[in-house]
């Protein structure tokens, strides 16, 4: 079972595949998880469960991964927790766009699960570095 | 002749004289007792006034000259008193018989006897008179000294015989006493005559001694040859200068042939100026004053400079006409010069003048042959004809004419069409004097015209097609463009839709590799071998299903301008290792030997997208790798700092590249072998990225390969890659 001090890490994702695939795997590899398939959703998790990691895919139905992350950023409560973008776009100006917008990483999918986690131990053990 | 009787004359009333009267005239006598003329003319008054007789005449024996000469006169004209001379050679005359006669003798005027010469009629206007003797001494026959003329007849009365008497007696008295006095009187009045004539010649006369001494000149001689101690210094130079030119002329002239005329330049003593004289001397011989010159000299200063001048006009008449000579002279070689035919014709017609063209058309030699003689001809008939239109004013009033003339060229009856302009020369009053024509050759003007016209046709014909020919490219440029719009919005939306197409691929993808990475993984717990087999062939093909995705990706974005370049400095010999690492297990699996060739010598270090150099790098060992089944793969770093060029060469052993095949490899989906059957995978995307990447470095892929020697890839770029 998965120890209640793990890390919560919320994933948002609106392809459901692709977010059981990932909650699963990070489950799988030790975390604590929480999921989101749209910005509020994302947005009304992040303030509610205060997770200490977001994947955050950018196309998102309403409310998107940007503008999420812009929201998540600008508030006092949910600033200081780091955001990995998750897109498919690998167009130019993708990864610009997202740093603009706040996100802390980048991941470009496909990535795979094994990949992934490798970002979220980075970015946890250099958030607790900080 | 008639012998008058005095007492048969009627006695005249007359006063008579008193005795105080006569001793009046006595006194008178005395006091001019050496004057002959006063005492005769007091005479003659006193026989007015006492005796009645108005009008007398005294004439008086001149026995030198053997002449009867007027004395005195009264009632008659001075100067025929004083002129009146008459010859006492002829015994007959009347006037000299009366001198022998002791009585008055009548005399008649007029000329009816034929012997009386007019005399008394001279003296006293016409009509008889009557002359009465003077003798001072009482004897008769003695010859009288004189003649008392008086008017008519007259009375001898006692006061007449009684003033006979005293004047004989006195003028008796007087030549007795005073002849010598009378002759220097007499000389002296000559001499003025002499001077008021030679006075009176305009041109200088002198009488010199032959040592050119003045012994007499006249006025104007005196102005030039003499001069008073009181006159100015000037003059009285100008005076000796004179004297010496003048002795001079005439020593030259004793010598030389006397009466020749000589020119003798004077100077004026008034003012200065130059006098030219003409001197014209001749010698006189006097037996008491010896040998003289008279010399009269004529002023010619005048006649000088008006020779000067005539001769100075007539050497500008000269030098006019030369110039007038040249002129023409010029004016022909300058007409001859002309190319085109000019004649110039008289107000007649006829022809004045032609120059060497004209000449070849409207003359001809004799022994010209019929044709150019009839040419000849024919030419001289249209050009009369054209002239006389002009001198007959056809063709309006203007003084130039213009008209076209067909002539031949006698030489070769060649046809000459000649436009002819024939100008009028007017004098100054606007009399026609001549017509000048000039005729110029048109054929020339014909055949350009016509040439230009055949220029003019072809050039718009030309015109005309070039016209349709652009508006042609016109409609094809529009067509072009609006495909070329089209094209690129065909190309967008590609672009476009293979960029969402690549995302739409990605995500379930995505799921597919993940889920096969976690079941491989033991998410789902332990499987059997044959199961993981199966999983892996999923992965395996999945990766390659993506790696064809992403490279679709790469040619779209570049193809749309969207590849971003991120220059950042890097090693080169770091990106090879990188590489190398990354491909370590297709090294592996290839059981090939990879030598990195690093360069060592200095830090390969360059400006450039390190992420795209290195995907060139791996994508050219990749190619390396999957064709070569032996042998070895090298990779070989190089830097030239000074060119700032840096390259990386991949060399294999593989199955080469045959030369012919060098291009198409790196065109867009191209193996060597694209058949369906062919034996390597791939997208053949992989050198086309590679080449355009390279290009948007700024470097470039170079091929060296021959079909089975292996094949040598090398990618060169620029230290600094254009931003």
């Amino acid at each position: 079972m998965t120890d209640q001090n793990a890390p919560l890490i919320l994933v948002v994702d609106d392809y459901q595949d692709a977010r059981e695939m990932y909650a699963e795997y990070l489950q799988f590899s030790g975390f604590r998880v929480a999921e989101a398939k749209n910005g509020n959703e994302a947005v009304d998790q992040a303030f509610a469960l205060k997770p200490d990691l977001i994947l955050m895919d950018l196309s998102l139905p309403g409310m998107d991964g940007w503008e999420a992350t812009r929201r998540l950023k600008a508030d006092e409560a949910t600033r200081h927790i780091p955001i990995v973008a998750l897109t498919g776009h690998a167009l130019a100006g993708a990864s610009e766009g997202a740093r603009k917008a706040g996100c802390d990483s980048f991941v470009t999918k496909p990535c795979l699960p094994d990949d992934l986690v490798v970002e979220v131990r980075r970015m946890l053990s250099a958030t607790k570095h900080i | 002749m008639t012998q008058l009787s005095v007492r048969s004359v009627p006695r005249a009333p007359a006063a008579t004289a008193t005795p105080s009267s006569r001793l009046e005239l006595l006194e008178y006598y005395l006091a001019h007792h050496d004057d002959l003329a006063l005492c005769a003319q007091a005479s003659l008054e006193w026989l007015a006034r006492h005796a009645g007789v108005k009008r007398s005449i005294c004439l008086i024996v001149d026995a030198e000259s053997s002449l009867l000469a007027g004395l005195a006169g009264t009632g008659v004209r001075t100067e025929d008193v004083e002129l009146f001379s008459w010859p006492l050679s002829d015994p007959r005359d009347p006037l000299v018989a009366a001198l022998s006669h002791t009585g008055p003798t009548a005399l008649r005027g007029g000329r009816t006897n034929g012997e009386d010469r007019g005399a008394s009629s001279t003296l006293f206007g016409g009509g008889s008179s009557t002359a009465i003797p003077l003798r001072p001494g009482r004897a008769s026959d003695e010859t009288a000294i004189g003649l008392l003329l008086v008017k008519a007849a007259i009375v001898l009365t006692p006061d007449v015989a009684w003033l006979v008497t005293v004047l004989s007696q006195k003028i008796d008295q007087i030549r007795g006493r005073g002849s010598l006095a009378e002759e220097a009187r007499r000389l002296r009045r000559e001499r003025a005559l002499f001077f008021t004539i030679i006075n009176s010649v305009t041109d200088p006369i002198l009488l010199t001694d032959t040592e050119g001494r003045l012994i007499v000149a006249n006025a104007r001689a005196e102005k030039l040859f003499a001069a008073s101690e009181e006159e100015s210094e000037g003059r009285r130079r100008a005076v000796e200068l004179n004297n010496m030119l003048f002795s001079a002329a005439l020593s030259r002239t004793a010598v030389e042939t006397p009466s020749e005329a000589r020119e003798l330049l004077l100077v004026d003593p008034s003012d200065g100026s130059d006098l030219l004289f003409e001197v014209l001397s001749s010698t006189v011989e006097d037996p008491r004053e010896g040998t003289g010159i008279v010399s009269v000299l004529r002023n010619i200063t005048d006649l000088r400079r008006a020779t000067e001048q005539i001769e100075e006009n007539y050497q500008k008449l000269r030098v006019a006409e030369a110039a007038a000579r040249a002129e023409r002279d010029r004016l022909n070689l300058i007409i001859d010069s002309v190319a085109d035919p000019i004649i110039v014709t008289d107000q007649g017609g006829a022809t004045v003048l032609m120059n060497a063209p004209a000449e070849e058309l409207f003359t001809v030699s004799m022994t010209a042959d019929d044709t150019a003689q009839r040419t000849v001809q024919a030419n001289d008939a249209h050009f009369s004809s054209f002239i006389s239109g002009l001198l007959l004013g056809e063709g309006g009033p203007g003084e130039i004419r213009r008209g076209e003339i067909g002539l031949m060229n006698p030489q070769t009856s060649e046809p000459i069409p000649v436009e002819a302009i024939a100008g009028k020369v007017l004098t100054e009053t606007g009399e026609l004097t001549a017509v000048v024509t000039i005729l110029h050759d048109r054929r020339e003007a014909l055949e350009r015209a016509r040439l230009y016209e055949q220029l003019k046709s072809a050039s718009d014909e030309l015109q005309m097609r070039v016209q349709s020919a652009t508006a042609e490219l016109a409609t094809q440029n529009e067509l072009l463009r609006r495909q070329a719009i089209e094209l690129e919005q065909a190309s967008r939306l590609k672009s476009q839709f293979l960029a969402n197409m690549s995302h739409e691929f990605r995500t379930p993808l995505n799921a597919i590799l993940g889920y096969t990475h976690m079941l491989l993984q033991g998410v789902g717990g332990e499987l059997p071998a044959n199961v993981r087999r199966q999983l892996q062939r999923i992965d395996s093909n999945g990766r390659h299903l993506l790696t064809i995705i992403n490279e679709i990706l790469d040619i779209t974005r570049i193809e749309a301008g969207k590849m971003p370049m991120q220059i950042t400095e890097f090693d080169l010999n770091e990106i090879v290792q990188e590489v190398m690492t990354e491909l370590d297990p297709v090294i592996t699996r290839s059981r090939l030997a990879v030598m990195p060739r690093l360069a060592a010598a200095s830090s390969p270090v360059v400006q450039s997208d390190r992420q795209k150099v290195k995907q060139i790098v791996v994508n050219l060992l990749s190619n390396a790798l999957k064709f070569t089944h032996q042998g070895g793969v090298e990779i070989a770093v190089e830097y030239v700092p000074e060119e700032r060029a840096a390259s990386i060469s991949v060399t294999d052993t593989g199955i080469g590249i045959a030369p012919e095949h060098h291009d198409k490899i790196f065109e867009d989906f191209r193996q060597v072998d694209d058949s369906p059957s062919r034996q390597y995978g791939g997208t053949g995307l992989g050198l086309a990225i590679c080449r355009r990447l390279a290009s948007a470095l700024g470097g470039r892929i170079v091929l060296r390969s021959n079909l089975g020697e292996g094949s040598t890839f090398t990618l060169t770029i620029p230290a600094d890659a254009p931003q």
